[in-house]
């Protein structure tokens, strides 16, 4: 990160999560464009980048709650210098982790059975589809996680503290008022 | 005043008087003093139960909610080692139960909340349990979700000492504590717990509340989402 031409490469990743902490970032708004001038971007769902591959920091949304989960979250910690868990569910599970105390098959059954409006209820039993886990975990309980952003999602503003501190070389700190937990 | 001395302790190296029979918290809430605390509510007998509010008087740690003040003690509260000790209780806090704040109606009010942003938690640390937890919706007015209780008691001295109706109780011993309810069915429903008893209204967290409430307050415009816990705890005092 020492050379001023080199970008600081980011990659980012929605696992068991809504897509809110990306969606999030863009509430940076203009001040996007100005970081897009230090920093490029490896795997991220804006990029066709199907693997992450060496980066600087790696940006980590949802929880895990299936072995391709896993698998992702392993390749960031194996690529990424500094790994961040962002938003609720990375850090505790959050929404996803409700299913947590209901049996998987109750849970299966439920959604793909016994709602209204279902042809054939059948439970998906693709070999291609990841294996579900019965619980759903924060990434922190799989991989060492180096920094922590939470919020459901955190607010662009907050993104943008710790973004701007982390490149700067600082320790991110959040504002009283930027970190909350909903 | 004049001739008559009053007693006096001293935290974090400022003097605080005190009078008999005070504790340690009493007198530094008197004094605008904020020491962490979760299950002591002035109102109530000292439970004494989460720590939280651990100080170190003379080189040991106390729970400054039971502890009397004694003439002349030295109180350590606002140092670095205390509050990664009150952290890493209010990590354990969240990871026995199951906290799920993006789904909590108490959120941006809950004082377990707002003692986590207090300290500056930024994830629970520890390994989530996760544990089975039931939730009791047969009240018409109350919903007691026992996934956020942090058996501090609160509602249980409440219902006792200010409602004379002994609703609430606790069972069990550390992971299998449970809060119970005080009915031959043991729900809720068949209780007289009414809506507007004082039980209702010294929940720290997100265990009891009060049904048809949800969202009245959109998130972000509720009170720990602008003040400290420390602003509140101690203005509270002045109301
Ligand atoms: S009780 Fe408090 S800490 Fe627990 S989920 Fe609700 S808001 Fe979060
Ligand atoms: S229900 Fe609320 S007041 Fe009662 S013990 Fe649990 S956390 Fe405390
Ligand atoms: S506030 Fe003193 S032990 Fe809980």
């Amino acid at each position: 990160m020492s050379d001023p031409k080199l970008k600081v490469r980011i990659a980012t990743c929605s696992l068991a999560g809504c897509f809110g902490c990306h969606m999030s970032v863009l509430d940076i708004d203009e001040r996007l464009l100005g970081l897009l001038e230090l920093i490029e971007f490896d795997r991220t769902p804006l990029t066709d980048i199907k693997h992450c591959g060496p980066c600087d920091v790696g940006i980590v949304e949802g929880g895990v709650c299936n072995a391709e989960n896993v698998h992702v979250l392993k390749e960031f910690r194996k690529n990424c210098k500094v790994l961040v868990a962002i938003g609720a569910c990375a850090i505790t599970g959050g929404i996803p982790a409700m299913r947590n105390n209901i049996d998987l098959w109750d849970c299966f059954q439920e959604v793909y059975q016994y709602e209204g409006g279902l042809e054939g209820g059948q439970v998906p039993n693709d070999p291609e589809l990841p294996l579900p886990f019965d619980k759903v975990h924060p990434i922190n309980e799989v991989v060492k996680v180096d920094y922590f952003l939470p919020g459901c999602p955190p607010s662009g503003d907050a993104i943008w503290r710790f973004l701007t501190d982390l490149l700067n070389g600082r320790e991110p700190k959040l504002d009283y008022e930027m970190l909350h937990y909903d | 005043m004049g001739t008559f001395m009053s007693k006096t302790i001293t935290i974090d190296g400022q003097v605080v008087p005190f009078k008999e029979g005070q504790t340690i918290m009493d007198a530094a809430m008197a004094a605008d003093v904020y020491i962490p605390h979760l299950c002591h509510n002035p109102e109530f007998t000292p439970h004494g139960s989460c720590k939280l509010c651990t100080v170190k008087v003379n080189g040991r740690n106390v729970a400054s909610c039971t502890m009397p003040a004694v003439e002349g003690q030295q109180v350590l509260s606002d140092t670095l080692e205390l509050n990664d000790e009150r952290l890493s209780l209010t990590q354990m806090l969240f990871v026995e139960g199951n906290h799920i704040c993006p789904s909590c109606e108490k959120s941006g009010n809950c004082q377990l909340q707002a003692v986590a942003y207090y300290l500056g938690m930024m994830s629970p640390h520890y390994n989530h349990f996760y544990p089975q937890r039931e939730v009791d919706a047969s009240h018409p007015d109350v919903l007691l979700d026992r996934n956020r209780c942090i058996y501090c008691e609160l509602c249980v001295r409440a219902s006792r000492d200010v409602d004379g109706k002994n609703v609430f109780g606790l069972s069990g011993r550390g992971i299998g504590s449970t809060l119970v309810v005080n009915s031959a069915s043991g729900l809720l429903g068949d209780t007289n717990l009414a809506a507007t008893d004082k039980a209702m209204q010294v929940c720290p967290t997100g265990a009891l509340l009060k049904k048809r409430q949800g969202f009245t307050v959109p998130i972000g415009q509720r009170i720990f989402d602008h003040h400290t816990i420390k602003d509140v705890q101690l203005g509270d005092k002045h109301e």
